[in-house]
């Protein structure tokens, strides 16, 4: 084997916040290595080193035995080091080609040579796999497409160390399987590459060789071959990391009923004729390879859009219009798929967004006036309750973590004490610890009697969750089946929309006595 | 009717289109690079006032028309320097900067043209740019004194169309240029400094509001007068949304606010009974007609407005 890349003893400084203490890392040709750590543990940061992006400001790195001249991206570029950024470096509004070019040229030549540039993007994505029209507006293509095209920059700079800084944080389950087999193909023809990743489940899947950092140190290093996930993790947080139990589920009265949901052409997929019911006091999963409606029927259910046909009833009563304020004053709690983009708003400060999705409610207005004060310290006791860090009543949550930014929007949602809370993808993109938090916060509001309405990919998630659950496919909903029948294969099956196996266990769960009234 | 058709087929009236908007069209091309580049430069129209004078200046002191425009050019450059200073390494606010260099261009200009000419009650003229009258060509009937007739500096202004079209939209520089009015992050990690490049590039789209400032006292009115450039500077900015950021379309806003103009200039002095100013407001009515229309489709620079800083998520 030989050795492409060598980082020595990297130690980085922000301030008091040491993000990389004496980091030291190496990795050989045509390997993948996973870096795992927590949010915040200083992955990111190591690269940005790596890359010329920050200065070191102690250590060194060495590509192919040559030691980079710090903080210069040309001079990392030139080395062969390609880096697919966590927040993609694109220009929505320009071509595929013109984000790949930018800067491969002499800046001072008098003309481009956009044909030739073009005939070697369409080599490039022919030998590796990865399909792009070259003058599509980035804007106009999907997260996965826009994916592809950072890659494709890093190669079209002859990139042979392929750095990627947790790829598949926006990616659904397929779309990560399908990265993970390119970067299988990459690797066969003689890149190496680094990934980024707090997921165990894909470090797991799709490494040769892990190494942990936690708080800026590197804490370990393992083959994957001879580690096992609960290692990994008990690495990567530094203790235990136990995921909290699910006490037995307490049902209660029916809380929410949805009767034959059609919607076409909104939020994605389409709803075919969804029918089912939650009770308070339980947990109802839906599980489903995504784009088969599951975003849709959060949708419907939180009142972001009217169905076309059926009906939605909270505590039995319809929504008198079906919209969001009107569902939220029903007592719907959302926690939105997407936290950025309807989660919060992140120019605005932490405690306008804790009032404004109530605001009309007589505890944060009055009079069409703001009770400034009491909203500050309904966000202040947020903030202290929920354990929200690096918040400040006055500062703007876009700059807050992906985990705590989550953790005010639980504490938003449950503060208002919901009957139904609807939870789409809770954990994803948080770290072992935080999802463990949301997992405890959402078990207790079950307990507390409110119905929840679980949506995830994340099958462990949905079994350590939930008391019943149904697949969605195709905008239809499976029987339920409790979680205690729940094993990969049944819910492979029911994904899949082969429902038989289910209806047997449904049929046989309505027999017992305390389900008899349920519809 | 007849009036409006009258004026319509007057070879005068199709002379004067380009060369007011000549002006408009420098103006806006160097809105458009500053904004391109992620800035907006509201000193528009300080640095076109200065510009104005500076050239006359120049030309005034006994040097030659084009040493005018050239100066003209450098001193917006200048500007430009300031602006680029503040708004980039700094990552001051871009409104209130533009605003403050326009008022203090202004200022200077009247300050510095007062020095000059401390008694003088009339402005002193020069003697400005002579139209070029191309041979053969401009004796085609209508057409030749409407193409051809035309003076120096709007000649430049058509070939700077040109130029600037094809630097943007052909070449590597032009290419990491619009990439970093809307991600100059992507610039940065293919190893071009964002910050040097909108520096630069804020400094040649200034010195075009230098020159189109020195086209109104060199090659228009012939003398300098301290309120001369009327917003221009500020159509300008206006003209940018309506040209979806696009050299070409930049010029087909500026000719077509020309012929507003020109067109009520006569209709003035032809109809009785109305108020002048009603005619006056024409051009802007219009305009913010066309810019209601054109402003839905128009995709606006990402990073227009955001100060970039290396290593800020
Ligand atoms: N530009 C920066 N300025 C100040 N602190 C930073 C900056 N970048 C990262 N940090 C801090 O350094 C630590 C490591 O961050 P990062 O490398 O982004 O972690 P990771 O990628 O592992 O989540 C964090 O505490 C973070 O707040
Ligand atoms: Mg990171």
């Amino acid at each position: 084997m030989t050795r492409v890349l060598e980082l020595d003893g990297i130690t980085k400084r922000f301030g008091t916040t040491l993000a990389n203490d004496d980091v030291s890392l190496h990795l050989e040709k045509g390997e993948v290595v996973a870096l795992l750590g927590e949010n915040g543990a200083g992955k990111t940061t190591l690269m940005s080193i790596l890359f010329g992006h920050y200065t070191a400001d102690e250590g060194s790195v060495r590509v192919n035995g040559e030691t980079l001249p710090p903080g210069k991206s040309r001079a990392a570029i030139d080395a062969g080091v390609g880096m697919v950024h966590q927040h993609f470096a694109l220009a929505a509004n320009l071509t595929v080609l013109d984000n790949v070019m930018t800067g491969t040229e002499p800046l001072w030549r008098l003309r481009s040579d956009r044909a030739a540039a073009r005939a070697r993007l369409t080599r490039l994505s022919e030998r590796f796999g990865l399909p792009v029209d070259p003058d599509a507006h980035v804007s106009d293509l999907s997260v996965g497409e826009r994916q592809r095209v950072e890659i494709l920059k890093a190669l079209y700079n002859d990139a042979r160390i392929l750095i990627l800084d947790e790829p598949t944080a926006v990616l659904t389950t397929q779309q990560s399987e399908r990265l993970f087999a390119t970067l299988r193909e990459m690797t066969a023809q003689g890149l190496s590459i680094i990934f980024i990743s707090h997921k165990l489940n894909e470090v797991m899947a799709a490494s040769d060789r892990v190494v942990v950092l936690r708080g800026g140190r590197v804490v370990a290093e393992r083959a994957t071959r001879e580690t096992t996930k609960e290692e990994l993790a008990e690495l990567m947080v530094g203790r235990a990391v136990e995921r909290p139990k699910r006490p037995p589920a307490q049902p209660g009265a029916v809380r929410l009923e949805v009767t034959d949901l059609h919607l076409s052409g909104k939020g994605g997929a389409a709803l075919n004729g969804v029918s089912l019911m939650l009770r308070g006091g339980e947990t109802l999963g839906i599980i489903g390879v995504s784009g088969n409606g599951q975003t849709t029927l959060a949708g419907v259910v939180s009142g972001l859009y009217p169905p076309d046909r059926g009906t939605v009833k909270i505590d039995g009563a319809e929504l008198r219009r079906h919209d969001v304020p009107h569902a939220i004053a029903a007592g719907i709690g959302r926690i939105p798929e997407d936290r950025h983009a309807e989660g919060v708003l992140g120019d605005m400060t932490t405690w306008e967004n804790v009032a404004l999705e109530r605001l009309w409610a007589p505890e944060f207005s009055r009079r069409g006036i703001v009770r400034r004060s009491a909203a500050r310290a309904a966000a202040r006791h947020i903030l202290a309750t929920y354990d929200v860090r690096g918040a400040h009543l006055d500062g703007r949550v876009g700059l807050l973590s992906g985990g705590n930014m989550q953790k005010l929007i639980l504490g938003r949602v449950l503060e208002a004490d919901p009957s139904i809370i609807v939870a789409a993808q809770p954990s994803r993109g948080l770290d072992e610890g935080a999802i463990a938090g949301v997992h405890r916060r959402l078990i207790a509001a079950r307990d507390r009697g409110a119905g929840v309405l679980l949506i995830s990919e994340d099958l462990d998630e949905v079994i350590a969750l939930s008391d019943r659950i149904r697949a969605i496919v195709n905008g239809r909903v499976s029987p339920a089946i409790p979680a205690e029948r729940a094993d990969a294969r049944l819910l492979g099956l029911m994904m899949a929309g082969d429902w038989d196996a289910a209806r047997e266990i449904e049929a046989a769960a309505d027999k017992m006595p305390e389900a008899q009234d349920a519809l | 009717m007849s009036v409006v058709l009258d004026i319509l087929s007057s070879v005068g009236m199709w002379e004067a289109i380009l060369r007011i908007a000549t002006p408009f069209i420098l103006g806006t091309l160097g809105v458009l690079l500053c904004e391109r580049v992620g800035v907006l430069n509201l000193g528009i129209e300080g640095i076109m006032t200065f510009g104005a004078m500076i050239g006359w200046l120049t030309v005034y002191m006994g040097a030659g028309l084009w040493a005018g425009l050239l100066v003209a050019a450098l001193c917006g450059a200048m500007f430009g320097l300031l602006h680029a200073l503040l708004t980039v390494p700094l990552g001051l606010n871009q409104h209130v900067t533009g605003l403050g260099i326009t008022l203090f261009a202004s200022s200077f200009s009247y300050y510095i043209f007062r020095l000059a000419v401390p008694t003088a009650t009339s402005p002193p003229t020069v003697e400005p740019f002579r139209a070029l009258e191309v041979p053969v060509l401009s004796d085609i009937p209508f057409l030749g004194p409407v193409l051809f007739n035309q003076t120096a500096p709007t000649c430049l202004a058509l070939g700077l169309v040109l130029v600037i079209a094809w630097v943007l939209y052909r070449t590597p520089l032009g290419l990491a240029i619009r990439m970093t009015g809307e991600n100059p992050h992507a610039v940065d990690a293919q190893g071009i400094d964002p910050i040097w490049l909108r520096i630069g590039t804020i400094m040649a789209g200034s010195a075009l509001m230098g020159l189109a400032g020195a086209f109104l006292t060199l090659a228009a009115f012939n003398s300098f007068f301290p309120t001369m450039v009327q917003g221009r500077g500020w159509i300008c900015i206006a003209l940018v949304v309506f040209a979806l950021w696009r050299p070409g379309r930049a010029l087909l806003g500026a000719v077509l606010f020309a012929f507003f103009d020109a067109f009520q200039l006569r209709l003035q002095t032809v109809v009785d009974g109305v108020p002048y100013q009603l005619f006056l407001m024409l051009p802007y009515v219009l305009s913010i007609l066309a810019l209601v229309v054109m402003a839905r489709r128009a995709r606006v620079p990402q990073a227009l407005m955001v100060p970039y800083r290396r290593g800020e998520r």
